[in-house]
This record gives C-alpha cells, structure tokens and sequence, in this order.
C-alpha cells in the first residue's frame, strides 16, 4: 500500500481514508505494508516523526499497536498531501536558506550544501525519486498486490509492480479536474493518466469520480470500480462543557478552503442568511490558498463579525467544533467522495452537501443543494435554524444512516478486486 | 352470489412550487407543473379508463357497476387543465350504474385535527358532486381511509350518509371476513363496508409483478378468486386508486384488457353480480358490529397514519397548519382560507415520509421532491407567509366569520359548468 498520513496528524480526507482502510484490511487479516513518505525537515514534521525509528533514509518497520498485520515503512521525501508544484518549489528554498543559516552559523563544520538525496528540486522529479526509491524498498518485501492512492504516488506503483511482477491498483481519491477545475496542470495530468492506464483496476471513490476517470482520461468502463469511503466510528468523547452562549446559533464550514472546496459560496449564503436571521455565527475551520481571499470576502460583504476562522482543527478541536455546531455546510464544487459529512453526521450535526459530490450518492438523510445556488443554500440553512423538527430528524436518521457506512465494506470491496487483479496474474495474498 | 363492489379513489393534489424563506408573494402552487401532471394522468388513466368502463357499462346494460370518489381539488384541476375527463365523468354518471361517494373536498386529514372543518370539507365535497354529477352522495369515505369509531359517530351525526367506507384491517376483523356489511360500534343506523385489502392489491400493486407467482393475473383467474368467496361471503370490496388503471400499472401490463373481460368472467356464473355501495348496503344487512378504537387506514402494511404523522417534521408541519385555523377563518379572505385549505391535502404530508425513505419504494414515486426534508422545508416557508398575510390583513367583521366561509362554499365561485 503506497499511501499518506497516519493519525494522529492527518490533514485531510486522503489521510483518513488510507488510515480507515487499512485498519479494516487490517481487521481483515489482511496483511499491508504501507509505504509512506517521511517528511526531512524538523520544521515540517508531522505525523511521521513520532512513528519513525530515527533512521534518516528509509527505514525501519515499525507496528502502532493497534493494528497487527500492518507494517509501516517510510521513505524520506518533501511529498505531502494537497501540495502543489508551487508550495513543493516554496518548501525546498525554505530549506535550502535554512540550512544555509545553520551553515553561516556553524561556520567550519562540514555541512555540504548540496541538495540532499532526501528530496529534489521540484514536485515532478520528487514524484520519481520517489518512486525510486520505493522500488529499491520494495525489493526487500514480500506481498501480492500494489496499491497506490492519489497521483504522487502512481509513478512509485507503476515502478513498483513492474519491478516486482505483481498486479497495480490504483485508488482515485481526487483528480486534477477536482483540484483544479478546467485549469488542470498537464504534468500532474499525465502522471495520473499513466498510473490509471497502467494498473490493473482503479478504484473510484464515487461514481462521480468514476465517470471522470472514464470520459477525462479516457480509462475503459470495465476497468474502474467504486468503492465508497467509510467513516471510523468515534463513540463517545467526553468533552468539558463549552461555553457558548446557545442563543446563538453556529453554522460550520469544516475544509480546506480552496477553491475546490467552495468557501465563497458559503460565505455569500451566510449574507444572505443574515439578512433573515440575526443570531447566527458562521465557522470556518480550515486553512488552505484561498483562506486570505476568505477573510476579505467576508469582510468585503459586511459579515466580518460573524464569520469566525479557526485555523485549522485537529483532533480533539474537530470535535469540539462539531459538539458547538448546529449545522454543517458542504458547498464544494468538486467533491470526488467527501468524509467530512460523515464525520459530522456521526457526531450528530446535520448536514448540507453538495449535489457536486460523490457522498452525495451515499447518503439520503442530507440536505443537498446545487454548489452555486447560493440562494438555495441559505433557505435550507435557515430553516434548519429555525425549525427543530427538520434538525431533529435530519441527527437522527442521518447518525442512523452513517453507522451503516464502514470501513470493513470497503475494505471487502478491496480485497475482492485484489482476487480479481491476482486471478488475472495467476498468482496466489498480501499488498504493499 | 357475491356481488362486486368496485370503488375507485380519483385524486391529484394541487403541487407546491419552490418556496423559499425568500419569497414574498402569495403565488404557492406550481401552476405549470400541476396542469402537466393532470394531462399526463388525464391521457394515461382517465380518459381511456372512463372510456373503457362506459363501454363496458353499455355493453351490460346495467350489469355492471362502479362507484368514484374524486376529489374537489381534483374536479378544479380537471376543469382547468382537462375538461374532456370531466365531461367523460359525466358521461358515466348519466348511464345510472355509477354511484360518487363523499369525501372532503380537500383531501384532508381534518377529521383529526377539526371537526368543525372536517364538515365544512365534507359539505363543500357534497355541494361539488351534485353540482357536476346531479348526484347527493350517501356513502362516505375518508381521506386513505382513515377510521375510527370516532368517525363513524361524526358521519352518522351528520345525518346525510348510509355507510362508510374503510380497510378492512386484520387487527380490526380478527377472525371475520371483510365480506359482510357491518355497522360501526356505537352507530344505529351507519353501515360499514370493508375493503378486501387481498383481492384488492392484487389489482393495484401486484397485477404486473413478475416475481408475483400468480402472475400473469388473467380475469379468468381472477373471477375464479371472487367466486371461491361464495358462500362465505355476500360482497367482495375492490377499493382502488383510479390511477391504478395506466398510470400506476401501466397500459403495457394489460391492466385495460384485464378490466375489459373481467365482467365477463365474473357474470358467468349466474350468483355474481355487481353492485355499488348504495345498492350493496340496501340489499345486506349488516352482521356484526365493528370496534376500531384506535385509526386505521389503508396505508403501507402499517394500515396506520405513519406515512403521515410519522416523524417530528411531519406532526410538526400540521400542528403548525391547524393552529392557524381560527387566525385564518377571521381573516375572512376567500383566498387566504382557500390556499390554507389547498396546504390540508395530505399529499403534502406524505412527502415529508423518512419511512422507507432510503429504499427508494413507493413513496419516492409519487414524490415531487427529492427528499422529504425538501418537502418539509418548502411547506413550512409556504406556511410562514400563508402566517404573515394572516397578520398582516386586519380582521374584518368578526362577527360570524366561519357562517361566512360556509355560505362561500354554497356556490363554489371556483366551480363552472363543464362543457
């Protein structure tokens, strides 16, 4: 399994869905080695530096405890989920100056500045370095099937299957028309073109996604398949009390805020909302390149004062955030699946999504509005506000609804294409 | 000799349009979609379905017999959007061997949340049917066939009816059959007739179902079915929706062919005959009483009110209405009470289903919206303004506002002649 972010430093729903997964599969008695890149930088740790070993290349494999036939084994790379060819650029010059300030600081000792074989000098060449360097680690495990999620790891996949003979899938979690809309990146294109031309089967994480993968990359119908996201069950969180004065409604925006993600049509159904309805506070928890653009906009529209921006949450703030929340809006504009609704579902605050989005497909017990009629996203905002029947039965079907999407499901789904793909193969399981 | 009661439900509510929390007039009802739904059903069920049975009808001279309960918001649509059905109705009502029941004019659930509008609703139905048909209805049935004792003490107190009509529930008869005639619990004269709920679906639900192991159901078969009643039973009730006939069994499942030879193959055998409620009412007497404490319907397999009063958005939604009554009738506007009245129908509740929601069954169907939180949102935004134009309006003479309302409905200004 070729995959990103482990909790408990996950950024988005790429993380959660390679982390689901494969604790199902793992529950499964499936047995994964799940491969992953290790940030260099003590400036940019996250999750990974609590779980490696210390080892500065690739390492060492490590077991968290709850999960028995998982294997871990981390590559050192600047690869990050969410990150642009842009932000990649910005991170290694970041580096390059750091180093060059602790190299003028301790003038004399022998620090070489050069770039270090931890990472390249831009995203693309990254993208193969790393995929190099999975194929020089893979040669030292054994497993039957390779699994690769999102476009940065393809390449690794592609080199990996082809070094080992065994079978590829790949897992769609976005693509670049999502990302990016009609202003795709040709690179980052290719690169996804060849890792779904190349695997075996590609897994979609809605049929949405699926129809992209088929009418923009030109993938043949027979090949790709859905497999909806799950969502981990959280039971119960005992949390202190917040002391929020509950005359005063909150309505949430939980994402990254990108364009992808649609933040201004939340902000401009918030104006409108407003307008009716005076004690209402909208949340945005998240960060993201449009985040500036946010801040003015709600501004600019006079709201300033009722739009709160939080930065982003995690952990225990996702869930304090949810336990203040009356109401969750998803205006995304391109949404391949979408776990975020389900996670405030499961934490019993009703939601509103966009028909733009793959979980749209899955679950009946929402309010779902198209992701531009801002009009129509404030009508259904203020009525929740405003009629407690609506809220009432929106939480409890819909926490009803929720419990019945899991992630062993999923993970089912997995193993049966991976039969399939090895059936192809002829040959008998395990997965990197 | 059992006789055949036949009983077709006619009925199209008058549909919402999209209402949001932003809109200020007072334009509720989608107009355009309404008048396509009505021709669309008028072309596929009624019209050739009304003509099929006057053919019949003709053919038998007599023989054979049906009963109708069509809807005051239906007769309205019909005369605004397709008057050929109405004269085709008409037509039937002329031959002698069709019988109109009684219902409210609205398709309301009132009888449980007014009674006072519940026979305000009933007379304006009343005044409706003898206004078009030149028929004064002797049978009531209420809206899905909701029942209880409580209602047939009202129908009977009314003094204008011989019977009511309601399911015949299992938990209501026990061991007895559903083909007798008998009278309510606490009624003297009131009779009551039972749907035979089994030989009844297996018209309107089952007749195409392939993974029915009766099916293909031929008349034959099915008159054979009736017959097996002899005996053991004087009438058997087939209580139907009308839009049974091409519209919920479609015309490609030769549900008209079927209807078509069924007199055939019921008068065969020289014992049955067919019979509508009046006459079967007269003919029997009635052989038990019947206790229904708690409301029946004909809905789901449920045969209770769940499918409209089952969750909090629902209960909700209609509290809200019916607490507006009084407010509204003072307004004395003909149109404001009219359009409360148009939110009755229990259409719009039953959009606001979650019961099977998730299945995509039956109830997605005949639903409009795309979820029944987008029914609840958009009747309550309606309700909100209906509310508002309330207050807005200063009450005018308050003095006997509902004999007001009521001398309205003694010549429905909506009402014209059909052609």
């Amino acid at each position: 399994m070729l995959g990103w972010e482990f909790p408990p430093f996950i950024s988005g729903g790429l993380g959660t869905a390679c982390y689901g997964l494969t604790r199902a599969m793992d529950q499964l008695g499936m047995e994964v080695t799940f491969v992953l890149p290790k940030m260099v930088e003590s400036k940019y740790v996250t999750h990974v530096k609590l779980l490696t070993p210390g080892s500065k290349t690739s390492a060492s494999p490590f077991k968290p405890k709850d999960l028995k036939n998982v294997r871990f084994r981390t590559i050192s790379s600047l690869l990050q989920p969410y990150s642009t060819p842009e932000v990649y650029q910005q991170r290694v010059e970041d580096i390059l100056r750091q180093k060059q300030k602790v190299r003028r600081d301790n003038a004399g000792s022998a620090s070489p500045l050069v770039i270090s074989k931890d990472y390249s000098n831009d995203m693309y060449t990254e993208v193969y370095r790393y995929a190099a360097m999975a194929a020089e680690l893979a040669a030292t495990e054994q497993f039957d099937v390779v699994h690769a999620h999102d476009w940065m790891t393809y390449p690794a996949g592609i080199a990996v299957a082809a070094i080992s003979g065994k079978p590829l899938v790949v897992h769609v979690h976005s693509t670049e028309f999502d990302r990016s809309g009609e202003h795709v990146n040709q690179m980052i294109y290719d690169i996804e073109r060849q890792g779904m031309e190349g695997a075996d089967k590609v897994i979609a994480v809605s049929h949405l996604t699926r129809n992209i993968v088929i009418s923009r990359y030109g993938i043949s119908g027979e090949k790709v398949e859905v497999v909806y996201n799950g969502v981990e069950r959280n039971g119960s969180w005992f949390l202190s009390e917040t002391s929020i004065d509950k005359d005063e409604k909150i309505v949430l925006f939980l994402g990254r805020i990108t364009m992808q993600k649609g933040p201004e049509y939340f902000l401009q159904a918030a104006k409108k909302v407003l307008e009716l309805m005076d004690n209402v506070k909208f949340v945005m928890a998240g960060s993201g390149d449009m985040m500036h653009r946010a801040i003015e906009m709600a501004a600019g529209l006079g709201i300033g004062h009722k739009v709160l921006f939080t930065g982003f949450l995690r952990g225990e703030d996702v869930q304090r955030i949810y336990k203040m929340a009356d109401l969750y809006v998803m205006p995304s504009v391109s949404e391949p699946f979408g776990i975020a609704p389900l996670e405030a579902l499961d934490n019993d605050v009703p939601v509103i999504i966009s028909k733009q989005s793959g979980v749209s497909e899955v679950l009946m017990h929402a309010l779902k509005v198209d992701f531009w009629d801002v009009n129509e996203i404030a009508n259904k905002i203020i009525a929740v506000l405003k009629y407690p029947p609506l809220q009432m039965t929106l939480r409890s079907h819909g926490s009803f609804e929720v419990r019945k999407l899991r992630w062993e499901d999923s993970a089912s789904k997995c193993v049966r294409i991976y039969k399939e793909v090895q059936a192809a193969h002829l040959e008998p399981a395990g997965v990197v | 000799m059992p006789s055949v009661c036949f009983y077709f439900q006619v009925h199209q509510p008058v549909r919402l349009r999209h209402y949001t929390v932003f809109d200020r007039n007072d334009q509720y009802f989608d107009d355009h979609k309404n008048g396509l739904i009505c021709r669309k059903v008028a072309n596929k069920c009624y019209l050739p379905a009304n003509r099929l049975l006057l053919d019949i009808i003709r053919r038998y001279e007599g023989r054979f017999k049906v009963s109708y309960s069509i809807t005051g918001v239906l007769l309205e649509q019909l005369q605004r959007y397709s008057p050929e059905v109405l004269s085709t109705f008409d037509a039937l009502a002329q031959t002698g061997c069709v019988e109109f029941l009684a219902e409210t004019y609205y398709h309301s659930l009132s009888f449980l949340y007014s009674h006072d509008e519940f026979v305000e609703q009933v007379n304006k139905h009343i005044e409706a049917i003898d206004y078009f048909f030149g028929q004064k209805p002797r049978i009531f049935r209420n809206t899905e066939l909701i029942y209880n004792n409580d209602l047939a003490a009202i129908v009977e107190s009314m003094g204008k009816f011989d019977a009511i009509i309601t399911e015949g529930a299992d938990h209501i008869l026990g061991f007895r059959s559903p083909n007798f005639v008998y009278q309510p619990n606490g009624c003297n004269t009131l009779k009551l007739l039972l749907k035979n709920y089994s030989l009844s679906d297996d018209i309107a639900f089952r007749f195409s179902n392939r993974d029915w192991p009766q099916w293909p159901l031929t008349a034959g078969k099915f008159a054979g079915w009736i017959g097996n009643v002899n005996g053991n039973g004087n009438v058997v009730n087939l209580f139907m929706d009308y839009e049974t006939f091409g519209e919920h069994q479609w015309e490609d499942t030769g549900i008209f062919d079927f209807m078509r030879h069924l007199p055939e193959e019921v008068l065969k055998h020289p014992d049955n005959d067919f019979q509508t409620p009046s006459e079967v009412v007269q003919r029997y007497g009635s052989t038990d009483r019947v206790d229904v404490p708690h409301i029946i319907s004909w809905a789901d397999t449920e045969r209770d009110l769940s499918a409209w009063l089952g969750n909090a958005m629902q209960s909700n939604a209609i509290h809200e209405l019916y607490r507006l009554e009084k407010k509204i009738k003072r307004t004395n506007d003909e149109k404001i009470i009219t359009d409360w009245r148009k939110l009755q129908a229990s259409d719009h509740f039953y959009y606001m289903c979650t019961k099977y929601f998730a299945d995509g069954d039956v109830h997605k169907y005949f639903n409009p919206y795309e979820s029944p939180y987008d029914s609840y949102i958009n009747f309550m935004n309606v309700l909100d303004n209906l509310h508002r134009r309330c207050s807005e309006r200063p009450a005018q003479s308050t003095t006997n506002s509902l004999i007001g309302v009521e001398s309205q409905n003694k010549n429905p200004p909506d009402l014209q002649p059909a052609n």
